[in-house]
This record gives structure tokens, sequence and C-alpha cells, in this order.
């Protein structure tokens, strides 16, 4: 739906005054907003910021720290007792407060956010893969490709970081909801994207103000994303079953 | 145990060290000038100068950071741009109503989650345990800014129970409080279920039903009991989330604490003030997490003898 919402020749910012606030009815399924917008068509560009933004941050968020973390852990020795003291710093600072002190501070946009999130967000991958690599680097065959001379790169990549993926994998899925709804707390704090663009939680803020009049504003885009954090956690647990990987 | 206390003290010590840091460098690491983005771009050239040498960005970066870390031991965070105010004058205002807010989130999340987890865990696999789940699988996954919206339209607007927003008497912390602590309590509610399960298995509790015990007993004497530890770590791990919470739902009901602070600085661009705040929660966030760590060592002694081996 997200994706192919752009093309369906919705109208998620064209103003229509005369229709203000008007709850559910035939023309608008999900009534309107205090500018007369379709509140559907918003969900479903909202959708799209959401997901673009979840994508983004757990791909560099997953990349970056994968490799850190797995770098860390092969190496040892000093590097490794310095990316441990970053880790441990990062994790020292409630997440969501560093991005909405990040986000603040950058100004807001969609790129500002992606990058406030995954400032946060790498760490836990770097924790997660570091552990596992520290756990798998003396195997026998991580041995074997020392001893052939492969280079450190070579080995992270090939022999290492195909052994963790699994976790990481169930780590990244949970990460989505988890991005899904930072993203949506940083828009309901207006740090996210801007007017006219639309994403769930300012659209949220925006019903916060017509609560009385109309409970349609603020009820169905937290209904569509806690449907969305919902499935997605239930994918996560599904995979962790399937893929076998024991809950820390 | 004093050697205990005294590592995890030191490496909380390092972790502080790297916090301020880190809050340092949030100025610094933004691409721009960060005076530009405080002032606007429509600023007299005087004025930027003016505000950049008095918060010290003309000095070498190094300089700054030593003078600011050597303002943190005394507790001097610098003075707000915005207000002209003493910024620990203005953090020591806050204090009281963001500890209100996390305790009683706290009591509000240990209150569902004990029973919830207790009965899931004793009925496993019936539709106790099912509901228990699906209730604690809803916490995670509803966000605090729809849930205190949401609180508010029907408590507040509908029923006229609460007041909307403010700080006026007990009842205003009904609210925000089950905000803040429901995630808290849907997370805890699962590891309360999974460490009790753990636990009914072991011998002593076959031990104790072959001897006669009542369920009430075996359950709340020596279950529990034995489940406690980690439940007492994942509370203070889950502190983090709560603190940094609490930014947004302070926002949504006007509490008068550390995080609207926050917000409000963000929004009149006061940069100090942020970093004092993200500093002072990330602090207190450390400090129970060490607390937590000692009364973990103090109660179980197979933590400090394990953490001493390892060392």
């Amino acid at each position: 739906m997200a994706i192919f919402g752009s093309f369906m020749g919705l109208n998620p910012d064209v103003i229509q005054l005369p229709k203000i606030l008007q709850g559910p009815d035939m023309a608008n399924w999900l009534g309107t907003d205090d500018l007369g917008r379709p509140i559907l068509d918003r969900l479903i560009m909202g959708a799209k910021t959401s997901l673009l933004v979840a994508l983004w941050v757990t791909c560099l968020s997953l990349v970056v720290g994968t490799f850190l973390g797995a770098a860390s852990a092969y190496f040892g020795g000093w590097i490794d007792f310095i990316m441990v003291r970053i880790i441990d710093v990062f994790l020292a600072v409630p997440g969501i407060l560093l991005a909405i002190a990040f986000a603040g501070i950058m100004g807001p946009g969609i790129e500002n956010v992606v990058i406030a999130l995954s400032i946060v967000g790498w760490v836990g991958y770097a924790r997660l893969s570091r552990a596992q690599v520290l756990a798998l680097k003396h195997r026998d065959h991580v041995q074997a490709a020392i001893a052939l001379g492969s280079s450190s790169f070579v080995i992270i990549r090939r022999h290492l970081i195909p052994l963790i993926s699994a976790p990481l994998i169930v780590e990244a899925t949970f990460g989505i909801a988890a991005v899904v709804l930072a993203e949506a707390g940083l828009s309901f704090l207006g740090l996210g994207v801007q007017p006219p663009e639309a994403s769930w939680g300012s659209m949220i803020r925006d019903g916060t103000a017509y609560m009385l009049v109309a409970p349609h504003m603020v009820i169905t885009p937290g209904i569509a994303m806690i449907l969305v954090v919902l499935s997605v956690n239930l994918l996560g647990d599904r995979l962790r079953d399937k893929l076998d990987v024991r809950t820390r | 145990m004093l050697n205990y206390i005294l590592t995890r003290l030191i490496s909380a010590a390092l972790v502080i060290l790297g916090v301020s840091c880190l809050v340092f460098l949030l100025i610094h690491l933004v691409p721009g000038d960060p005076i530009e983005l405080m002032l606007g771009e429509s600023a007299r050239p005087a004025d930027r100068e003016a505000l950049r040498h008095a918060l010290g960005l003309d000095l070498p970066v190094l300089t700054q950071l030593n003078n600011y870390l050597s303002g943190l031991v005394q507790f001097d965070f610098g003075t707000s741009i915005h207000t002209k105010q003493s910024i620990s004058e203005l953090i020591f205002q806050r204090i009281p109503a963001s500890a209100q807010l996390a305790l009683s989130s706290l009591l509000i999340a240990i209150l569902i989650a004990f029973p919830l987890g207790i009965i899931a865990a004793i009925n496993k696999g019936t539709i106790w345990d099912q509901m228990a789940m699906g209730f604690s699988l809803f916490g995670v996954s509803i966000p605090n800014f729809w849930m205190g919206p949401l609180l508010i339209m029907i408590f507040s607007l509908w029923l006229g129970w609460f007041p909307v927003s403010g700080k006026e008497g007990v009842s205003s912390i009904v609210l925000p409080a089950i905000t803040l602590g429901t995630a808290m309590a849907a997370i805890l509610a699962r590891m309360i279920r999974s460490t009790l399960l753990e636990v009914l298995h072991e011998d002593y509790i076959r031990t104790a039903i072959a001897k006669g015990l009542s369920r009430r007993q075996v359950i709340l004497n020596h279950a529990l009991r034995n489940a406690l530890l980690p439940i007492i770590t994942l509370i203070g791990l889950q502190l983090g989330t709560l603190l940094g919470g609490a930014v947004i739902t302070e926002k949504i009901f006007s509490w008068p604490g550390l995080g609207q602070l926050t917000i409000e600085s963000i929004q009149s661009r006061d940069y100090p003030v942020v970093q004092a705040c993200v500093l002072f929660i990330s602090l207190s966030y450390v400090m129970v997490n060490v607390i937590t760590d000692i009364v973990y060592a103090a109660i179980d002694p197979r933590v400090r003898l394990s953490d001493n081996n390892s060392a």
C-alpha cells in the first residue's frame, strides 16, 4: 500500500475548507482533518514516510553496527577496549532522548531524522555482533582462514558475518518496529517531516487540538501504527522461533 | 564487596565522562554553524560574535571541552541563552516533577506487571496466559504519544475524571503515569513470566510442593523470590526507556519536568540547556544502574564472585 501510494492518484495535500473535520463518510472513508484533507490518503502517504525512514535507518545502523561490532571482537586488544567503552556510553543515554536532541539541534527534516535515529540505532547491532563474533572467532574455519592468509576484511565478511546473520536479522525486525515508533515520536514533537508532508506522528499531533470535535483524527493514525508495529513484532517473534535464536 | 562497588563506580565514572564528551560533541558534530542555527540566518554579525564569545565557541575545541568538563565537575552548566538563568537552577526546579512522574510510572508498571506475569506463568498455555501476553504485546506496540491523547480524550474530556494537563494535585499525575508506565509494565510482565517459568522447573520447587506447602506459598516465597533478581536488573535497565519516554509524555501532559524543559529548549534553540538536560537525564540513568548492580550484588553473592574471577 505504502509503496503504491505515490501512484494511486491520492490527494493527501489538497485543502478543502468546506469539508474540514468531517467524520468518516462515503467520499472520505476515514474522514477529513482540520484542513479538509482526506485522512485515508494522508495515512497512506504517512505509511510511505514511516517505511522509508524505517528501512533507511535499519539498513544504515545494521551495516555500520554489525561491521564495527564484528571488527571490534575480531581484532580485540585496544580496538575492542575503545569500542566497548563507546558502546557503553551510547547505551547510557536513553535512545529516544539522544535522537530527540540530535534531531532537535540539526533541525527538522526527514534526512535529519534518519541521521539522528541511525546515530542511536547502530549500538544495539554492534553489541550483538560483537558478542556473537567473540563466541565464534576461535572456531576452526576462522583459524583456517587466518592460516591461509585471508585478509581480515574477507574473514569478517565471508566467514563471520554469515554465521551471525540470524540473530541480527531478528534484531533488525524488532528494530524496524522501534524505528517506526521513534520516527512517529519525533514527528509528534515536530522534529520529523515538515508540513504539508504527512507522517503518522504529526497527524496525531495535529489531531490532539481537535480531540473533542474530531476524535477520528487522533484515533486512525494510532491504530494504523499499532497494527504495523504489532505485525512487525509478531514477524520478529516468528523469525526468532524459525531461525532458532535463543532469547537473550 | 567493597572491591566490587569500587570497580562499578570507576566504570560508571568512565561512562559519565564519555557521556559528557558525547553531549559536548552534540553541538559540534552537527553540520553547520551552531550559532547560525541558534540565531537564524538574519542575525547581525555583531550579535553572532557576541554569542559565540559568550558560549566560548571561539576557543579551540579542546579548550572548550576542558572548560565544559571542569564546569560540570562544579555542577556549572553555564547559563541559558533564552532566559539568562543559571542552567543548574533551571534543572533543579524541574527535578521534583520528573522524579514524581518516574516513580509513579514505575509503581504502576510494577502493580500491573507482577499480577499479569504471575498469572500467565502459573496458567501457562491457558487462555489467561494468552490474554496476559496479548496485553503485553499490545502494551509494547502502543506508542505513548498516542495513548496519552487517547487517555486525555476518554478520562479528561469525556468523563472529566482527571485534569487534561498540568500539575495540580494528586489526580493530575494519574494519566501521565499510566501513559509512561504501560510499556514498561508490558516488558516486565513478559520477563516475570519467563523467569518464573524457568524457576518453576527447579528441584527446590518440586521439594516445596512435595513438602505440602500451599501453591500460594510456593509461588510467592520460593519461586518469585528467586526470580526477582533478573527482574530487578530489567527494571533498572528499563528505567532508561522510561526517562527517555518521559520527554514525550511530559510534552503531552504539559508536565513541568526535565523532559518538557528539553523540548522547550529545543524549540527556543537554547542548546546549552538541551545539552544539560540530556546529560542530567543520562547521569541519573547511569547512577540508577550502578545502584541496581550494587544492590543485586549485595543480595546475590554469586554476582560479585563471578565478577572478581573474570576480572
